[in-house]
């Protein structure tokens, strides 16, 4: 089962590749993936995390051409996000709702002039390959299969000192096909120093059971005192089979913040890594998973802390409901020279149901004397005190639940900077939390009436 | 109004209420007394349904129904509102949310039309100014970050939007300094009328100079062991609880 996957997936690769800028690439990703062997259960990384519903898929390419739908258009507009944006169908460009291309930051390989080929020669593969370094097991193969099949991709650069307005929305969506497919998707974003930027990265579908397989992979340069506020939203439809990684390489003085989120699927997992390279970064990390039904959810984290004097700031929340599984695996390295660092890491989880798992694991490996680190995981159900506080003026037990679970995901939701984006979330959360309209309209009703801007 | 009748009630397999019976009319004001351990706590508990709170025997009617056998959040819906000692802080729903969700609910099932969110906003704007909190307050977390007071002025305005029948109020003045104190007594004297009753729940006679109650009752060892005007509770301050407790165990 597994070695069929592996065969059929390097095939697709080989055929896919075929951009002579990333012929290197390309060979080493493909001798890689080659290589490497499938996890399975008594893969440390993948322990809890079962690949059963992606190496049982006979995948093919996708469709040249895919319908653009009603829904699709709806899903791609992010709740009417006022940002320029690269939609993309089952890999291929929507040239309607794109305008993002306008910009002189954004291109894709395909289209890159001359400078833009030497930063993707430069950078492509490079914050990737950190990881390979640090030899924390937080470079997988399915990173390799990306490499090996990489032949388009996004390129955001912005420049010197220079300052984007508005988040830049970048939207991979699917929409099911005759036959189940495999896509790999990638991203490069470089700021250079002082650079300032806003990146909404958008995995999105319409409502019809999905057939697709994503592999996507985005890699992060941030250059001296630049700062990235980085979105990204997982919000499929729950059979799309999901593997994402985001590798980030911090220089000097340089921020990262992020706030990732995660909705469930059949398959969805997630490597977020993060290299402080240079003193003085600053990583605010936060995230949200709520997998229900029966959907297995897997974030893993690394944050690589190599130099001293940087500071990590990780807080992730989950809610499980019904059988679903969720894994929290997150993982903060200090190397011998890292002095005075300073990090922490929460991870906050509520199970909603007997039958819902998490399996959560912070861990602080610190070979450096004079940090200062602290974590923290907690599971456990809805408060007591708090259910009966709300039954006790006249709240129905359920919407006493959707409204306690909401607000636990919501506290990190009111911390986000960009509170467009967290007007575009709180109702698509709201709603899985009440699938009964009824319990969820309190929490909505102060953003539908307009009074939530209103001074009180 | 409300009739309580050889109320017993376990928590965690202890006996703590053993036969309490009050009788509390229309507009009245009842104020129970009593040492710690007494149950006084555990009365409002029971009344408001809450889990882990079991009734072993006797029987609790409100305005005619039985109420023990209800979710808490039916009893609050038939005008019973507790206002808790310890409110809770609910970080992540907004005070605004969280009444509305709860003066909807209880309008629903009395039958009262709906209001929407403007109306809502406006009323719950006036009920703040009438606690004197800021309409901030509307904005944040359920008492999150609130102190003490404002945790209590919070309550007090929940009660005000819901206009409740029966107010139990459990040890509303603890932790409240003296103008906290007197803000919230002159929000409960406004709530007082023909139609509505207040059980008091307090640990000190403080409290009664400025609710004046109709009657106090002591409760020692989970009964009432005497009852009187709202001269007892002066009684009380000077004489303690000890010469009733064993006076109680004497007769027991």
């Amino acid at each position: 089962m597994a070695e069929q996957f592996h065969a059929q997936q390097l095939a697709l690769a080989s055929e896919q590749a075929r951009n002579p800028l990333l012929a290197a690439l390309n060979a080493a990703g493909q001798q890689a993936f080659a290589a490497a062997s499938v996890p399975n259960r008594k893969t440390e990384a993948w322990k809890y995390t079962s690949l059963h519903n992606l190496l049982t898929g006979d995948f093919q390419r996708p469709a040249s051409q895919s319908e653009f739908t009603a829904a699709l258009r709806e899903a791609a507009t992010l709740g009417n996000l006022k940002a320029p944006r690269l939609v993309f169908v089952n890999g291929q460009l929507n040239n309607e709702l794109s305008d993002a291309l306008a910009l002189e930051q954004v291109t894709l390989f395909s289209q890159a002039n001359a400078a833009q080929q030497a930063l993707i020669s430069q950078h492509l593969g490079s914050v990737l390959a950190q990881a390979a370094d640090n030899q924390s097991g937080s470079a997988h193969l399915f990173n390799d299969l990306n490499n090996a099949a990489v032949n388009d991709g996004v390129l955001i650069h912005v420049g010197k000192n220079q300052r984007l307005e508005q988040p830049l929305q970048i939207s991979w969506l699917t929409t099911a096909e005759a036959q189940p497919f495999s896509l790999n998707s990638r991203l490069l974003m470089i700021l250079d120093s002082g650079a300032e930027a806003t990146l909404a990265e958008h995995y999105a579908s319409d409502e019809q059971p999905q057939n697709s397989f994503t592999n996507a992979l985005t890699e992060l340069v941030i250059g001296d005192n630049a700062r990235l506020q980085h979105y990204r939203l997982q919000l499929m439809q729950e059979d799309a089979l999901h593997i994402g990684s985001t590798h980030v390489a911090l220089a000097r003085d340089s921020q990262y913040n992020a706030f990732h989120l995660g909705l469930g699927t059949r398959l969805t997992r997630n490597d977020i890594v993060v290299n402080h390279n240079a003193g003085g970064s600053h990583c605010e990390l936060s995230g949200v998973y709520i997998p229900q039904n029966q959907q297995l959810l897997d974030f893993h984290t690394c944050i690589e802390h190599k130099v001293p004097h940087c500071t990590t700031n990780e807080v992730f929340r989950g809610i499980m409901n019904d059988k679903a599984r969720a894994v929290f695996n997150g993982r903060i390295h200090i190397h011998p020279q890292a002095q005075k660092t300073l990090a922490e890491l929460s991870n906050k989880n509520l199970l909603l149901t007997n039958t819902a798992e998490i399996y959560t694991k912070p861990e602080l490996e610190i070979y450096a004397d004079d940090v200062k680190c602290a974590h923290g995981a907690t599971v456990a159900q809805l408060e007591e005190k708090a259910m009966f506080y709300m039954q006790s003026r006249g709240i129905s037990k359920k919407e006493a639940e959707v409204m306690l679970s909401f607000g636990f995901i919501n506290e990190l939701l009111e911390a986000l900077p960009d509170e467009d984006i967290a007007q575009v979330l709180r109702p698509l959360l709201a709603r899985r939390f009440g699938r009964d309209q009824s319990l969820s309209r309190h929490l909505l009703e102060n953003e539908t009436a307009g009074l939530s801007g209103e001074n009180a | 109004m409300i009739s309580i009748n050889n109320l017993h009630a376990n928590v965690e397999d202890k006996n703590i209420l053993k036969g309490l019976n009050l009788e509390i009319k229309p507009g009245e004001v009842h104020a129970i007394m009593g040492p710690n351990g007494a149950g006084k706590s555990t009365l409002g508990n029971v009344l408001a349904g809450r889990d882990g709170y079991e009734v072993t025997a006797g029987s609790v009617t409100l305005n005619g129904k039985d109420i023990l056998e209800m979710e808490p959040e039916e009893r609050a819906r038939e005008g019973l509102f507790l206002a808790f000692q310890y409110p809770v802080e609910i970080p992540g729903v907004s005070n605004l949310e969280f009444l509305k969700a709860s003066v909807d609910a209880v309008r629903a099932h009395q039958g009262k039309p709906a209001l929407d969110s403007v109306q809502f906003l406006k009323l719950a704007r006036e009920k703040c100014k009438a606690v004197n909190l800021d309409q901030s307050f509307l904005k944040r977390g359920v008492n999150e970050g609130f102190s003490g007071g404002e945790k209590k002025r919070n309550e007090l305005m929940q009660m005000m939007l819901l206009e409740p029948s029966l107010c139990i109020l459990d040890e509303t003045d603890s932790g409240l300094d003296i103008d906290a104190l007197q803000v919230v007594a002159e929000g409960v004297n406004a709530m007082r009328d023909a139609n509505r009753s207040f059980i008091v729940v307090t640990h000190y006679q403080r409290l009664l100079d400025y609710i004046v109650p109709d009657y106090v009752h002591v409760l020692a060892n989970g009964r009432i062991v005497k009852s009187g005007g709202k001269e007892l509770a002066l009684e009380l301050e000077e004489k303690g609880y000890g010469w009733l407790e064993s006076a109680d165990n004497g007769a027991a």
